[in-house]
């Protein structure tokens, strides 16, 4: 699974080292050339230049968006991604709207003249690989798959964005917190819970929500039933595993079929009727400071339902 | 005409393929609950069985009785516009009804009316349905040709379709797009009792709407002409036919989505066998319509439970190939 996306970045790159596309640039690299700034379409055409701070920064991915909005300098970042914006999907949404956002449409970025494009391991490879052709320096973060990457990712964006001082003060309150958090857990039972999204999947073993849950000293059902990844868990299989906390989105404000799901008559008759907890999708799509929030959050629910059942704490 | 085999014992063999397949779908689910354990919770919950009897009863009870629901009106719905257009082409997804009653639907549901008013959803589709099998016999005339009534319901379905398409693509909620396909294709995942409540009603009047008019039926098998010298009120029949199919498929697609080629398959399967008398053929096409539905319910959980295949998948899988014969064996007769 993880090594598709490789493979398909690669072939594509093959597709792309023929002349055909490089003489169908032509017309961009004279639009370059002709540009007013010199020194930037100079940047464009020469060699990347990594060792340089980026001053001119655009970010593609809604993960990378909330990375660069902690670190870079101001004035450092040009753009975000229009996802960074959205509340379901970036949790930094309000401070997103203190930058431009960009289309992700290669030509957006580019009039834009970056120095530095940041990107999702995922994010459109046909845009990114052009952006590269077209000389400009791209950055990629892989999708966090556990809490740990969440200091490692704001240290390496640090380094990216010439920022390491900033990166690491939030890479040690970080680290710190999810140390209390460890300690405050400590000795506790687990509770067992499950994550119930919208059109009936469920976050499994090897995701960041999973990751997030241990944290909070959750026991995951859908690893228990051995789901991975981004998984289908039909009702039976839920209203089976018994839950003790239920997590649940945080709903659009339109109706779905998708979020339907979470009126099931079995899933408000679930035995026990375990308190459904509402967790932001944001803090699980993207491993930021806000994902150790939740995790606190989380924490917090757990060792009030333990408390409240009776099961020891200490 | 002679039935190859007695119309009872017919029917009794439907009932019995229906209420074994009713049960299969009951029994049938990605937890492997036991045979007795599951009959036990559905009736008499012991203490401790809390957990499967909430699987038996709100997650596996509504569908099943959905499959056998749906799957009545479409058999049903199917074998009486048949009889009514005198056209072997006559359905409720190949005419538009389906699509249209969808497109109702997806207006009540995306919109948040159905979440305001509770009978909205059903009574939105019902409207869509009902619009639907009004143009289409506006559009076909009083005769009925066969061509004009098919490309009459081509022009409703594919429109009502592409309403669907583009409600849901601009709704604010990213999932809604996702849903274009259980709006044109259908799916009983994940339904309800609250999805029976609202849609049996409906249902069952529409039901009671088209069995009256089996006798109409045979008697128009003779011309209209003919019929209204027997007494048959023209009038009333047309309007039990575009009533009676308004409710039942309008009420089943509020709930499970638009799902062809059910009415088109059954009433064919099983005309030769009760030698092609309309009266006969209602009761028989409605259980063979339930089987059918039942058997395809099953198969998308038993083919591939992680995928949530849509039922309109396995019917068009089924029925494809059979419109295919159909119309190559039409070709043969008139040849």
């Amino acid at each position: 699974m993880r090594h598709r996306p490789k493979i398909i970045g690669r072939l594509i790159r093959s597709l792309f080292s023929g002349r055909g596309l490089w003489s169908a640039l032509r017309p961009w690299r004279a639009i370059a050339r002709l540009g007013a700034a010199g020194a930037v379409a100079a940047a464009v055409l020469a060699l990347p230049c990594f060792a340089a701070v980026p001053a001119r920064v655009v970010s593609l991915n809604v993960c990378t968006d909330q990375l660069a909005m902690l670190i870079a300098a101001p004035g450092q970042l040009v753009a975000v991604s229009h996802l960074a914006r959205e509340p379901q999907s970036s949790a930094m949404a309000a401070e997103a709207t203190a930058f431009s956002v960009t289309s992700g449409a290669a030509e957006d970025v580019f009039r834009l003249k970056p120095d530095l494009v940041l990107a999702g391991a995922y994010t459109t490879p046909v845009t990114v690989r052009l952006l590269e052709q077209l000389g400009v320096r791209v950055e990629r973060f892989a999708s966090a798959t556990s809490i740990d990457a969440i200091a490692s990712d704001l240290r390496r964006m640090g380094r990216v964005l010439g920022r390491e001082a900033t990166a690491e003060a939030l890479a040690g309150a970080v680290s710190a917190r999810l140390e209390r958090l460890a300690a405050a857990i400590a000795g506790s039972p687990p509770v067992r819970a499950i994550f119930l999204d919208a059109n009936s999947y469920t976050a499994g073993a090897g995701t960041l929500m999973d990751s997030l849950m241990a944290a909070a000293g959750l026991r995951n059902i859908a690893a228990d039933l051995r789901l991975t990844d981004t998984a289908r868990l039909p009702l039976e299989r839920l209203v089976l595993g018994k839950p003790q906390v239920l997590l649940v989105p945080v709903r659009y404000g339109q109706p779905s079929q998708g979020e339907a799901v979470l009126d099931h008559p079995a899933v408000h008759g679930l035995i026990g009727h375990p308190p459904a907890v509402a967790v932001n999708g944001a803090a699980a799509v993207c491993a930021t400071p806000a994902t150790v929030a939740t995790a606190e959050h989380l924490a917090a629910v757990g060792r009030a339902y333990a408390k409240g059942q009776g099961m020891t704490d200490e | 005409m002679s039935e190859p085999v007695p119309y009872p014992l017919l029917l009794a063999i439907l009932a019995t393929v229906v209420a074994i397949l009713f049960a299969a779908s009951l029994l049938t689910g990605v937890s492997g609950i036991g045979v007795v354990d599951g009959i036990s919770a559905l009736f008499y919950p012991a203490p401790g069985q809390d957990a499967v009897a909430l699987v038996m009863r709100e997650i596996r009870l509504p569908r099943a009785i959905l499959g056998l629901a749906t799957g009545l009106s479409l058999g049903l719905a199917g074998a009486v516009l048949q009889g009514y257009l005198r056209n072997p082409l006559a359905e409720p997804g190949l005419i538009g009804v389906s699509g249209a009653a969808s497109f109702g639907a997806v207006l009540a549901f995306y919109t948040g009316l159905a979440g305001w008013v509770p009978l909205a959803l059903p009574a939105m589709a019902l409207a869509g349905a009902l619009i639907a099998v009004l143009l289409v016999f506006a559009i076909a005339g009083p005769k009925g040709g066969s061509l004009r009534v098919i490309l009459a319901g081509i022009a409703v379905s594919s429109l009502a379709g592409a309403l669907v398409s583009l409600t849901l693509n601009l709704s604010p909620n990213p999932f809604a797009a996702y849903e274009i396909m259980f709006w044109l294709l259908g799916s009983l995942a994940d339904r309800s009792m609250d999805h029976v409540a609202i849609a049996a009603p409906f249902m069952v009047a529409g039901w009671g709407l088209l069995a009256l008019t089996a006798r109409s039926l045979d008697a128009l098998t003779l011309g209209e002409d003919a019929a209204a010298s027997l007494g048959v009120h023209l009038g009333r029949v047309r309007l039990l036919t575009v009533v009676g199919t308004a409710l039942a498929v309008g009420a089943a697609t509020a709930v499970a989505g638009a799902i062809g080629f059910v009415g088109l398959v059954v009433p064919h399967l099983l005309r030769p066998l009760v030698g092609a008398q309309p009266s006969k053929l209602l009761p028989a096409s409605a259980l063979g319509g339930a089987a059918l539905l039942l058997a395809a319910d099953l198969t998308v959980r038993l083919a591939a439970p992680d995928r949530d295949l849509k039922l309109g998948v396995i019917t068009a899988l089924i029925g494809a190939p059979f419109f295919v014969w159909l119309v190559l064996s039409d070709r043969r007769a008139a040849e």
